[in-house]
């Protein structure tokens, strides 16, 4: 091959996706051919495509950290996204528009994990775009029939007490996992706690790293 | 898929929690400029009100089963966004066809044919 992809990974790690560099596509040329009629029909300008595309990628689970952290390093905030989780992120900044936003607060008790059975809905203002594998068949199909198997291949092991607690999401109702503070993090402050949350413990498919593991 | 023609009874393909499947796959891609695109004129449209999540689920849905497993996310997206704003009236097939027409005479790859 004149070209071996493989070796090429992007700034993320992840591999180029093949239809950057391949002959244009019939989907992408309709994409083109959309995304002009509706520029000229004056239903969309480009600078506000290109905002919107700036306004999706600084969305990242670093808005959910955020929120994690202040839960847990604020009663009164923890109290309020419990009650209304819509309204205490976009408080923060991070609206989520007209949609219904559940937090899930993970205790010794009860172990919380969200997943959309019927397409790919997930909380993007606090987490951006959904990983690839949230929208597999798979995890689609088997989050809320073994979560425990599940679960292990994430790497996540929970004791046979804990009660595990599947969240299907729906176009208009979202849910995020409040992950249970790891043990040995008194007195951290926000920012050092909300580098411990992952994106995956906010999914509840992980758990929040440690002191030692960062 | 094997259904049991009882468990299939009132559901739609895409209703598949609790269905049998592989391990999890752990794959994972960056997002094409393309892709942001298809993302923003969905977000884009429906904030106007051209049409709504409903709208897009509903082509997405129809599409069926075949369309999940050989396209990609976002072309089965642009292929819904399409439907919604031809439902909606925003352009005609005419119009559409001709521009893709235009599109496609630009060059081979995205980024040529982009250069209208």
């Amino acid at each position: 091959m004149p070209h071996d992809h493989h070796d090429h990974l992007s700034p993320s790690g992840h591999p180029y996706r093949a239809d950057d560099d391949h002959p244009l596509t019939y989907w992408q040329q309709m994409e083109i051919a959309i995304r002009e009629l509706l520029i000229e029909k004056n239903i969309a300008t480009a600078a506000e495509i290109a905002a919107q595309i700036d306004a999706m990628d600084a969305r990242s689970p670093a808005n959910g950290a955020a929120v994690v952290a202040r839960a847990w390093t604020d009663p009164a905030f923890r109290n309020d996204l419990l009650a209304d989780a819509g309204a205490a992120s976009a408080a923060m900044g991070y609206d989520i528009g007209p949609m219904k936003l559940i937090a899930v607060e993970n205790t010794p008790e009860v172990h919380n994990m969200i997943v959309c059975t019927l397409c790919s809905c997930y909380p993007r203002n606090l987490l951006g775009l959904p990983p690839d594998w949230y929208k597999s068949r798979a995890y689609r199909s088997r989050a809320v029939k073994e979560p425990r198997k599940v679960l292990s291949e994430f790497g996540v092991t929970l004791p046979d007490a804990t009660t595990v607690r599947v969240h299907d999401s729906t176009a208009d109702m979202r849910y995020i996992v409040i992950p249970a503070r790891p043990a040995g993090t008194d007195g951290l402050t926000a920012d050092a706690l909300a580098a411990l949350v992952t994106r995956d413990s906010m999914i509840g498919t992980g758990l929040p790293k440690t002191v030692q593991d960062s | 898929m094997e259904h049991e023609a009882e468990k299939m009874a009132g559901r739609r393909w895409h209703d598949m929690g609790g269905d049998a499947a592989g391990p999890v796959p752990t794959e994972q891609h960056d997002f094409s400029l393309w892709e942001k695109r298809v993302d923003a004129l969905m977000v884009i449209s429906s904030s106007k009100g051209y049409f709504t999540v409903d709208g897009l689920r509903r082509v997405l849905e129809d599409m069926g089963e075949e369309a999940f497993e050989t396209m990609t996310y976002y072309e089965r997206w642009i292929a819904s966004v399409n439907q919604n704003l031809l439902e909606a009236g925003v352009y005609t097939p005419a119009e559409l066809g001709a521009r893709m027409s235009e599109v496609a005479a630009r060059g081979e790859t995205y980024g040529e044919a982009c250069d209208g």
